[in-house]
């Protein structure tokens, strides 16, 4: 019985499909740092009452918002080539770059959103007592408005982990690649796709669960 | 007595809209001044052109020699000698109390966090909350919280406060701690500008009254004068609705 399970296709999937957990994580994780330092500049671009740096800023959000990330992610992997550029990039720098350009633009709305929602008072009260707009934005802006991207960040976290599925196409050894050469060579489909969701499954549930209780303790 | 602030000729329009008609105002150091009107007579406006929380259209602003919208003017440091105090208190939320009063004196004044306690530690005193140094705001009652809004504003050594209808948003029982910590100030002989519905206090602490409707400055006089017998029919009109 207990051989029966562990020849079946459902643990002998196992070790390739962990390698692909792997590299599905580190793309997320990378690309979501990335992508929230862009998002953060961006966002706050949007806030600026400068033209042009509102101008570029949006017209980045509204571009990566309003196309595939599919074909986000074809255009960075075969553009910057040796047909065009006359250099390759590497697959895994392509997909990390993608989050970030991706996530980056979501993440600009995430906090341009928390920022904006700040009470305007909070600005004025800053002010009059001689904070300038950079000390106002440091010390009294940011630390509420960080709380409140909690929330939405780790949303987009889980859109971003399911997104590198995506990568396949470009042969990124990410959890669906994986899954897709083990079936390949199996044709055990069932029970690879299904240990790939499973896989899927035991991070986004658990971080639902971490976010919902982040909710209720911030109040946001 | 030299003049704290001279307002001349203060225009103020958001868009097509003018807010501001052509003020022209004094107040002398040491003066209580209040402003009432109607809402929507411009008077919350005109308090927030006197430290530039909004942008002055035309017209011009002194406030104790300085002009505020001359070039040269540092508005950051001409700003922390005008304290002001918000209808809806706009304290730190995300900082104890006396965080909230020293961040000021920290960031601004450069002092250590030492200097600055030792400096907040009277204020809070003197509004009646040394117990709640260490609290955050959103434990406090509105009166508390309008109590800490004003040690902290008093925390930067203002020269001039000015309230915005600093008791609108309190509930009718918590007016009269606001209130006292306000005529103490005004005994002290600090300069105030007071937005306000409170007549009582307008009658006994104000030094002048100024009613302002549409944008202009209908009438102005001691208080005595102003509630007993106005002069404006308008003013006669406004005062017989809310006394």
């Amino acid at each position: 019985m207990l051989d029966a399970i562990l020849q079946s296709h459902y643990i002998q999937s196992l070790p390739s499909l962990m390698v692909g957990l792997g590299m599905t994580l580190f793309i997320t994780i990378i690309g979501l740092i990335l992508g929230f330092v862009l998002g953060a500049f961006a966002g706050l671009g949007r806030l600026s009452k400068n033209k042009w740096i509102n101008g570029i800023c949006s017209v980045y959000v509204e571009v990566v918002r309003g196309t595939p990330i599919l074909a986000q992610v074809l255009f960075i992997y075969m553009v910057v080539s040796e047909q065009y550029l006359g250099f390759n990039i590497d697959k895994v720098i392509a997909a990390i770059l993608a989050i970030t350009i991706n996530a980056g633009a979501y993440i600009a709305e995430i906090v341009r959103g928390a920022v904006h929602s700040i009470d305007k008072g909070q600005h004025e009260a800053g002010r009059t007592i001689g904070l300038t707009q950079n000390q106002t934005m440091r010390y009294i802006i940011w630390p509420q408005a960080i709380k409140r991207m909690i929330p939405p960040l780790g949303n987009q976290f889980i859109i971003s982990l399911k997104d590198t599925s995506l990568f396949s196409v470009i042969a990124v050894g990410e959890l669906l690649y994986m899954g897709r050469q083990y079936y390949n060579v199996t044709f055990a489909y069932f029970e690879t796709l299904l240990m790939v969701c499973l896989l899927y499954l035991a991070i986004t549930i658990p971080t639902s669960l971490i976010l919902r209780r982040i909710e209720r303790k911030l109040d946001v | 007595m030299s003049n704290m602030i001279t307002v001349h000729d203060l225009r103020k329009s958001f868009g097509s809209l003018e807010v501001l008609k052509g003020i022209d105002a004094e107040v002398k150091e040491s003066e209580v001044v209040c402003v009432i009107g109607p809402s929507g007579s411009g008077k919350s406006t005109f308090l927030r052109c006197l430290n530039l929380l909004e942008e002055i259209t035309s017209g011009s602003v002194e406030i104790d020699g300085e002009q505020l919208t001359d070039p040269s003017t540092d508005i950051n440091k001409l700003r922390t000698k005008v304290g002001m105090v918000f209808q809806h208190f706009n304290l730190f939320p995300h900082m104890t109390v006396l965080d909230n009063i020293t961040l000021g004196p920290i960031k601004v004044k450069e002092l250590t966090k030492e200097e600055a306690e030792k400096e907040a530690l009277p204020l809070l005193d003197k509004v009646g909350l040394s117990d709640k140094a260490d609290v955050y705001p959103e434990s406090l009652s509105g009166g508390q919280k309008q109590r800490v809004a004003i040690a902290r504003a008093l925390a930067m050594n203002p020269a001039v406060m000015l309230f915005d209808e600093p008791t609108s948003a309190l509930d009718p029982e918590l007016v009269g701690d606001v209130l006292e910590v306000m005529k103490s100030l005004a005994k002290e002989g600090m300069t105030m500008v007071v937005v306000t519905h409170e007549m009582g206090f307008a009658k006994e602490v104000g030094d002048r009254v100024i009613f302002m409707d549409e944008g202009v400055i209908m009438e102005e006089g001691n208080p005595i004068q102003l509630f007993d017998n106005p002069q404006n029919p308008r003013t006669q009109s406004f005062l017989s609705k809310i006394l």
